[in-house]
């Protein structure tokens, strides 16, 4: 890291229990490690695998010809407005990959670099931060795939597609808090190994990825909203398929607090642990 | 600016360990155990405690009350046995972890190597796991590409740069990591027990970049067991020992004083003994006191502990055996070439005194071979094999003050002179 004469005179006080105070400064003095590390875990993701990326491909692809035809042909659910009933799928599918993986990826970040937490200094956030851009990768591959779809299907997207990068970053903060709580937690207890699996196959029943939210009941829809992923699906669907697939504003910023709650308690959690990473990892 | 580069006071780091104090002897015993184990550990959860195995719980202060300072552009080492607290202080120093209580103020960057190759991605090849570890200790990629031929030339990898790292040897990697360890430019330089890695060549390449890094003017600390090295490298020395800091000072007293305290402790030989004779006690003796490494072409004294059944053994002849680490016998020391018969007392030490240690720097095995008849031949034998281990260092045996590790490559050393 390029450190600047005046800060190489400053005085690293090690103290029980002190709060370091330019933790942001700091996670800005390790900016190429993240980097580096974000590198690292792309480059090494599909080393060694016979169909290498294919793989960011076939899993969304494969998972939104099974739910279309649950959703779309055995339960005749119905689509947003006249769009082809995968295309719908498959706008829902992407933001959930993206929220899934960073979630699980980055929840076991920490653990996955054991020996580096207990080797050297670094702002741990780093790790499960560049563990997410995988992710993002990932998401991109996905998004290419998207687009050939929506050509085979002479799908126009709406105007709104412009906002997508906000939705994206959303995507990536409503999986981050989470994955911040479960990341620290899982140093100390690795049941929370168990957890995560568990979470994100749970999650996929009750986010609207085979179907659109609108056919949930006006009554519930609320609370509906109280998963986070629900209002990214939504959000996405509003971007890629037109104003048909109106979001539901109020349920929207329900996603958006409890996002922002999570995001909170996973960054004070992980602050409060990281100082304490090394003995117990 | 200070010229205190580290300022340590009433630093302590503790642990909480657990431990099964008994056995559970029946299937009952062991489930009620560990139903007491899950119940604890369940409470502590909550708590947000550490979890713990076993059924008792300690406190342990892996170090405890260590007051020290170090000035700008001095290099340190820290001694100590095992269990010292020696790591968990680099630990520390090095922002791992938390102090439990005390504090430490740092002044400047620091870059800390407690072990070779952190980060190191087998599936990488050499030359991105130059970058990716780099960045792990700390340089920028400007930095390390900077440096790229350096730290290739330097490691002899060069054929292999493009090769995943989990093709290479242990050895090639293990090269790879220390060559960009080596190229960090910090203020203050943490190292643990690196400097004992690669074969002989690449030791003594590693050892001469540290020389240059402590002559740069850095402020350098470093763990290590190799006393010869920390000696050559090492301005002052920090002992510790169970976690308490014994004293500080230059390497050469902290060092004299650790020898001292080791060799207590480990001349214990086992011996059951054989027709009344046992060995109890090797040692070596200078001009400073008791030393468990001696230094090549400096006087010193062996002492050999025994015990003896006088009525049955009261005389013996003795022979010293010195080893090389493979087994071959390179002295044989005997009272008996002496014609020297020796008298036993039921507790007494025999001294072989030896005007110029003539073995250069390495470990040597001792033999014991005893003739419980004295010197009759047709005798009674008693031999203990692999006795003692004695460390020798590197010394100045031929008074020319050339040494260097290149210097006395032989294992035995024999006064001459050279003429043309």
């Amino acid at each position: 890291m390029a450190i600047s004469s005046d800060e190489s005179d400053r005085v690293l006080v090690l103290e029980p229990g002190r709060s370091e105070k330019n933790y942001w400064g700091d996670l800005w003095n390790y900016r190429e490690l993240f980097f580096v590390l974000a590198w690292r875990d792309v480059s090494v993701r599909y080393k060694q695998s016979a169909l290498g990326a294919l793989w960011a491909i076939m899993r969304p692809v494969l998972a939104m010809i099974v739910f279309t035809f649950i959703f779309g042909r055995v339960a005749n659910l119905p689509s947003v407005g006249d769009v082809p009933y995968p295309i719908m799928v498959y706008a829902g599918m992407l933001p959930w990959f993206l929220v899934a993986s960073v979630l699980g990826d980055a929840s076991q970040s920490l653990v996955a670099n054991a020996n580096m937490i207990s080797k050297i200094y670094y702002p741990r956030l780093i790790t499960p931060a560049a563990s997410s851009i995988v992710s993002l990768v990932d998401f991109c591959i996905s998004f290419g795939v998207f687009v050939i779809l929506m050509i085979v299907y002479l799908f126009m997207p709406s105007w709104q597609i412009i906002f997508l990068p906000l939705f994206v970053i959303y995507a990536v903060a409503v999986a981050f808090g989470p994955a911040m709580l479960l990341a620290s937690l899982n140093v100390r207890y690795r049941d929370f190994r168990f957890v995560v699996p568990f979470l994100i196959q749970f999650g996929l029943y009750i986010s609207p990825v085979g179907f659109s939210s609108s056919v949930v009941p006006e009554q519930w829809r609320l609370l509906y909203n109280l998963n986070p992923a629900v209002s990214v699906i939504d959000g996405f669907r509003w971007c890629l398929l037109g104003s048909e697939a109106a979001i539901y504003w109020p349920g929207f910023a329900l996603g958006l607090s409890v996002t922002v709650f999570f995001l909170w308690l996973g960054f004070r959690s992980f602050r409060k642990a990281e100082r304490s990473f090394a003995d117990y990892i | 600016m200070s010229d205190i580069a580290i300022k340590v006071g009433g630093l302590g780091k503790k642990y909480l360990i657990g431990h099964n104090v008994e056995r559970a002897n029946t299937l009952r015993d062991q489930i009620v155990q560990s139903a007491a184990t899950i119940r604890r550990n369940m409470t502590r959860t909550f708590q947000g405690k550490q979890i713990l195995t076993g059924a008792e719980v300690e406190e342990f202060w892996a170090l405890k009350d260590v007051d020290f300072e170090i000035p700008k552009g001095d290099v340190v080492g820290i001694v100590g046995r095992n269990g010292a607290g020696k790591s968990t202080l680099l630990k520390v120093l090095s922002r791992i972890t938390d102090p439990t209580t005390g504090q430490a103020k740092i002044h400047g960057r620091v870059a800390s190597l407690l072990e070779v190759g952190t980060g190191f991605h087998p599936e990488l090849t050499g030359r991105e796991n130059i970058f990716l570890n780099g960045a792990i200790l700390g340089m920028s990629r400007a930095e390390i590409r900077s440096k790229m031929d350096e730290i290739v030339a330097f490691s002899g990898v060069e054929k292999f740069l493009d090769t995943p790292v989990k093709r290479y040897s242990s050895g090639m990697s293990v090269r790879l990591a220390f060559s960009v360890a080596a190229h960090l430019e910090p203020e203050i330089l943490i190292v643990d027990e690196v400097l004992a890695v690669g074969d002989a060549e690449f030791q003594r390449k590693s050892l001469g970049k540290m020389e240059q890094v402590a002559n740069e003017g850095r402020t350098v600390i470093i763990v290590s067991h190799n006393q010869g090295s920390l000696r050559s490298l090492c301005k002052s020395g920090i002992l510790l020992q169970k976690g308490q800091l014994v004293m500080t000072g230059t390497i050469d007293e902290v060092l004299t004083r650790y020898s001292g305290e080791t060799n207590i402790s480990s001349s214990a030989i086992t011996d059951d003994g054989k027709h009344g004779f046992a060995f109890t006690d090797f040692r070596l003796d200078s001009a400073l006191g008791t030393i468990r490494s001696a230094v090549s072409g400096t006087p010193c004294e062996m002492v050999v502990g025994y015990r003896a059944d006088v009525e049955s053994t009261p005389e013996i002849t003795l022979g010293i055996g010195v080893l090389d680490a493979f087994g071959n016998r390179l002295l044989h020391l005997s009272s008996g070439d002496f014609d020297q018969v020796l008298s036993t007392s039921p507790e007494g030490e025999i001294r072989i005194a030896l005007d110029r240690l003539p073995l250069a720097a390495g470990r040597y095995l001792i033999n014991f071979t005893v003739n419980l008849d004295g010197n009759r031949t047709g005798a009674r034998f008693h031999n203990v094999p692999g006795a003692a281990v004695i460390e020798v260092e590197q010394g100045d045996f031929y008074g020319t003050e050339v040494t260097g590790e290149f210097r006395q490559m032989g294992p035995v050393l024999v006064n001459h002179r050279w003429s043309q």
